[in-house]
């Protein structure tokens, strides 16, 4: 096996037993790029310069008896929507092409002080706008798994990096799925926490109230590593949870005697593939042959969870992205006037997907449709919530699909937003709740694209979702790797 | 990029749960676009308004649920008075901060003049 | 033009509200730990949150809603019991974020009032809302002469985005330029006393807007309300109020309407000049910050807040006139300095008669520490002190013109009323046997003089007794004196 197919468990073992250094560990997921980035495109940026050094230190660290834990030496990646001081940091849009922040984000400190070694900075949809990594100013990325076919989004870049093997682990967001329908479109893990246990503080903000950074990795212990290193109270970020924080490790490798798992009716049906249901019935069969209780639950608000999604995230991203402007950083156009520089900066620094979205948030917020639509919307996110409490009073996990397709072909969606926001509609409630979800790969359909299983639990229920999704992990042995013809660059 | 090739299962997929609505949605697109600040052409605004017109067609249905709007929600671990104590912290390197700016001068960001009706 | 005084007696009321936004006197910013500092170098006390860098996020300043608090109770608001912050979405260059973050719905204070008295007729102004929100950054046009409407470009300085800015937003209770000026007076000296801001109308730290509106004396509903913006002082606040008045009573005498819109004061000139904006035409859009968390105050954080503010002017004018001060008086101690004020209550206290109190400090203390250049926070002078010095005055031991060097001497630190008489030789000759001496002397000395008042000229007295005080070097009682006198002439 070569090192760049390592879980971050293995490769840290390795580093510890002395078998391959950091700077190993980074010299072959940079070969790895070096051989797939033409194909995938999933980093906008390699930092080899800053990852060499890091390596380095690591090494010399470990040396010198130094262990900042597992991450230690480790390379991983983080989506170009999280701030890393003097590194180009873009969200994929040409609004901030040659952006350089003057400050790293919560995470970014995090991983560095966890000892990681950071790779680069992966591709996304536009400030994290979209579902297939096509909505970017730098060009779509694509999935391992059938290059003609899209990685998912908005963290495709992460997702597709850790597939083919170009990074161990990787930072994406999730607003609305895009950590989970990524890792599900490339057959690896993909984690949600919930909302406020990791800092949002140097994320570039899409949705505020939606937006969580989370893992993707190889394996479900991965992304606890991961996660371990991220989490955790922030000062910088006013809703950053100050209490205990569990340890999402505390149940894992604990059997499913006893757990009560509720299969969500409304997450099933029309518009889901054959395959994709098939795999994740087989996977709820094989969940109540090892002692879990598998029981049907119905959440009829998660029917209009998606309508309440596509007009709150809107609304706030129509404030979020007000700042981009022409004047401080990034893009500017020619303007007579302040007024007229940044209605055509922000005409020429937005990409389509963006503006749409610009638009209907600011649409759905203004005087005469606000209750209509921005009201009614929260309503219908307060709903789903006691849909999700009156649920949990039963249960102790939720299942579903991660996506009701598998990866679709690029281009397909592209003209058609709607058909696009449908591929998040097994995430969203997640993000609506504020709850962790988790996406777990179960296998191949006929074309060998991979399917992803979705574990929910309630807010700070990581203990038990990982406990679940480790025994789905256990169950599915799930090894495949894509194969991807390499082509030097 | 390469060919598109849509399948079958995906156009289910992609309008499986989408009804449109019966009443058309009512959008001054040019008033929408001019409180986001972007200077879009005609064609670029009667494009918009068409796919504004079918979310919003489709998003009509959380209309469906009763009672009244609400106007926020909580924090889902209900967070609440999270306050910082007034003590300094460092601020930016002036140079560094307007290194990113595309103009400035004598240490001030710099803009043409406003329009003093907005 | 018609004057505003005659229109408003003839045929028009004026309805005025008034928008009061107050600086907060913080270290830091609202949002984020840079420093609140004026005539700072530009863009020196700036970070990511300030300058609405991408993925920067705000965490709000515990003192300034403290303050905004203290500022509520004494403007006699309710403070919510849960208040939140929304977004207030409007594009300006000075405005990082193209968002400010403000309050919408849920003030943290709301429905209070504050008494304005003019020329002894006091009004009830009613406060619908104190809110907490952030300040924009600073535009300076450059071009010719700084004015906006020439301007070639534009230099943005964001060392003031983010200070806390707290809005007191008035009922449309004022009914004139006088009122006007008097509550926004009274709201300076509020926050002032409160120790919240530095009440720098110079600095911008207290900045007002006017909504105006004239309706006829019959009718009920109010007028097509004009909103005037740029008064930088009370005295322009006062000229603007009274010139919209009087313009709109024109516009309305010439049979033209009053149109909804913005104008802009222009100090020099004179005159109010509109801006163009078309009110209706701004669309906020506020939602709920989603950046932050709703605010709870409970009873106890507000009670908390309540015992630690000081006793704030209103109180203390009635305090004094009940202690026997008339409200002019009790006005100038009012606004004396803090040092001042306690000395007056140490000496009152110690039994002092408060208007002799009130006297010496508004009058000779405070023309001493002016003379001498001292800052009223050092004041040498203690309440028992000044009590010593009132009672030998009462008593006779010195003369009321000696008094005064007596308390020149205490401040000058010799020591107490009693020593400083003593050692400057200024205590009264009030001993009969050691007067009589000296008056025998001048009686003997002026026959002339003894010779007229006996002869019924009884006003030479006067000079007798000057010459006793002459002789006496003005130490003698001078009324001990003039009893002597007579009691020999007389007897």
């Amino acid at each position: 096996m070569t090192l760049d197919a390592l879980t971050i468990a293995e490769a840290g073992a390795r580093l510890r037993s002395g078998k391959t250094t950091s700077a190993d560990l980074l010299a072959a997921v940079l070969d790895r790029a070096s051989r797939t980035e033409a194909q995938l495109h999933a980093y906008l940026t390699i930092d080899r310069g800053g990852a060499s050094e890091a390596a380095a230190k690591a090494d010399a660290d470990l040396a010198d008896g130094i262990d900042h834990g597992p991450l230690h030496g480790i390379p991983v990646a983080l989506k170009d929507n999280m701030c890393t001081r003097g590194l180009e940091t873009t969200a994929s849009s040409q609004m901030l092409a040659g952006y350089l922040p003057p400050y790293d984000a919560t995470v970014t400190t995090r991983l560095r002080d966890a000892g990681a070694v950071l790779i680069g900075k992966t591709n996304l949809d536009e400030f994290a706008m979209g579902s297939s990594t096509e909505n970017s100013a730098y060009g779509a990325s694509f999935n391992p798994w059938d290059i003609g076919r899209v990685p998912g989004g908005s963290s495709g870049g992460s997702a597709a990096a850790v597939a083919v093997g170009s990074a161990f682990g990787a930072l994406g967001s999730d607003t609305g799925g895009s950590i989970r329908q990524p890792a599900s479109l490339t057959g690896i893990v993909g984690m949600k926490p919930t909302y406020g246990t990791v800092s949002r503080y140097g994320l570039i903000a899409f949705a505020s109230s939606l937006d969580q950074i989370g893992p993707l990795t190889k394996s479900v212990d991965d992304a606890a590593v991961m996660l371990e290193a991220i989490w955790g109270h922030d000062p910088l970020d006013s809703t950053s949870y100050a209490g205990e924080y569990p340890d999402p490790r505390s149940e894992m490798g604990k059997d499913l005697h006893g757990l009560k798992v509720g299969v969500v009716k409304e997450l099933a049906g029309e518009g889901y593939e054959p395959a994709v249901e098939e795999a994740v019935a087989g996977m709820v069969q094989r969940l109540a042959g090892e002692g879990a209780e598998v029981v049907e639950v119905s959440l009829p608000t998660f029917d209009i969870a998606m309508s309440a999604y596509y007009l709150i995230a809107p609304a706030e991203a129509s404030a979020n992205l007000a700042r981009f402007d022409g004047i401080r950083y990034g893009h500017r156009a020619e303007g007579a006037t302040t007024e007229a520089l940044m209605a055509r900066t922000r005409a020429e620094g937005f990409g389509p997907e963006v503006i749409r979205r610009i638009l209907l948030g600011t649409y759905a917020l203004s005087a005469g449709y606000y209750d209509a639509f921005y009201g009614q919307a929260q309503k219908v996110r307060a709903a789903v919530r006691e849909d999700l409490a009156r649920t949990y009073e039963r249960v102790d996990v939720l299942v579903s699909p991660t996506s009701p397709t598998v990866a679709f072909v690029a281009g397909e969606r592209v003209d058609d937003p709607l058909a696009m926001y449908l591929s998040d509609i097994c995430t969203i409630p997640m993000n609506l709740s504020g709850d962790p979800g988790i996406s777990v790969p179960i296998g191949l359909d006929h074309q060998n694209l991979p399917i992803g299983f979705h574990v929910m639990a309630p807010s700070l229920g990581e203990p038990v979702l990982f406990r679940v999704a480790a025994e789905v992990e256990r169950l599915a042995a799930f090894t495949a790797r894509p194969v991807l013809e390499e082509v030097a660059v | 990029m390469s060919t598109v090739r849509p399948t079958d299962r995906s156009e289910t997929a992609a309008t499986a749960f989408y009804t449109p609505a019966t009443m058309p949605i009512e959008i001054d697109i040019a008033h929408v676009a001019h409180l986001a600040r972007l200077d879009l052409s005609q064609a670029e605004l009667d494009g918009y308004k068409a796919q504004l017109g079918d979310i919003l067609d489709y998003a009509t249905e959380v209309q469906s649920l009763e009672g009244d709007p609400s106007t926020e929600s909580e924090h889902p671990l209900g967070l609440v008075n999270v306050f910082r104590p007034d003590e300094r912290r460092t601020s930016l390197d002036r140079d560094e901060v307007l290194a990113q700016a595309p103009e400035s001068q004598d240490g001030f960001f710099v803009v043409p003049p406003a329009l003093d009706t907005e | 033009m018609t004057s505003p005084q005659t229109a408003h007696a003839m045929n028009y009321e004026p309805v005025i509200g008034i928008e009061i936004h107050v600086e907060l006197a913080t270290n830091t910013k609202m949002f984020c730990g840079c420093a609140v500092e004026f005539g700072a170098e530009p863009n020196t006390n700036i970070c990511p949150v300030c300058l609405g860098l991408p993925g920067a996020l705000p965490v709000a300043n515990a003192q300034a809603i403290e303050w905004i608090m203290a500022i509520g109770l004494a403007l006699n608001c309710e403070v919510a019991e849960r208040s939140v912050f929304h977004r207030k979405n409007y594009f300006y260059a000075d405005l990082p974020k193209n968002y400010q973050i403000s309050q919408f719905d849920i003030p943290v204070c709301h429905d209070g009032y504050l008494d304005v008295t003019v020329d002894d007729s006091t009004t009830r102004v009613g406060i619908e809302r104190a809110h907490m929100e952030e300040d924009t950054g600073k535009s300076t046009h450059l071009g010719d002469g700084g004015r906006i409407h020439s301007a070639e470009s534009t230099l943005l300085d964001f060392n003031r985005s983010g200070v806390p800015l707290v809005e007191i937003v008035t009922r449309p209770d004022i009914r004139s330029a006088a009122e006007s000026r008097a509550y926004a007076q009274e709201v300076r000296s509020l926050v002032a006393e409160l120790g919240v801001s530095d009440a720098k109308l110079e600095e911008g730290s207290i900045r007002f807007d006017a909504n105006i509106s004239i309706r006829p004396d019959d009718q009920a509903e109010l007028g097509t309300k004009v909103e005037i913006k740029n008064m930088n002082s009370f005295r322009s606040l006062e000229r603007a109020v009274e010139y919209e008045i009087a313009r709109q009573v024109e516009v309305v005498e010439a049979g033209g309407s009053i149109v909804m819109e913005t104008r802009h004061w222009d100090e020099e000139a004179g005159v109010t000049h509109s801006m163009r904006i078309k009110e209706g035409s701004s669309d906020y859009r506020y939602f709920t910050e989603p950046d932050l968390v709703p605010m709870l105050m409970d009873e106890a954080w507000v009670t908390a807040i309540r015992m630690g503010l000081p006793e704030l002017p209103a109180d203390r004018r009635t305090r004094y006139q009940s202690q026997g001060l008339d409200s002019e008086l009790a006005e100038v101690l009012s606004a004396a300095p803090t040092s001042l004020r306690d000395v007056y209550d140490t000496a009152v206290d110690s039994g002092a008669e408060p208007r002799s109190v009130a006297n010496w400090l508004t009058g000779e203390v405070t023309a001493w520490l002016r003379r001498s250049g001292t800052d009223p926070t050092e004041m040498p002078l203690e309440g028992s002190q000044l009590t010593e010095l009132i009672a030998i005055v009462d008593e006779g031991l010195v003369s009321s013109s000696a008094a005064k060097e007596v308390l020149a001497g205490v401040l000058e630190g010799e020591g107490t009323a009693v020593e400083v008489a003593e050692a400057r030789d200024l205590v009264q000759i009030s001993d009969t046997a050691a007067l009589e001496a000296a008056v025998d002397d001048v009686l003997e000395a002026n026959p002339d003089a003894v010779e007229s008042y006996r002869s019924g000229e009884v006003k030479v007295v006067g000079f007798l007794v000057g010459q006793v005080m002459r002789a006496t070097q003005g130490k003698a009682d001078p009324k001990l004196v003039n009893q002597l006198l007579l009691d020999k002439l007389t007897g």
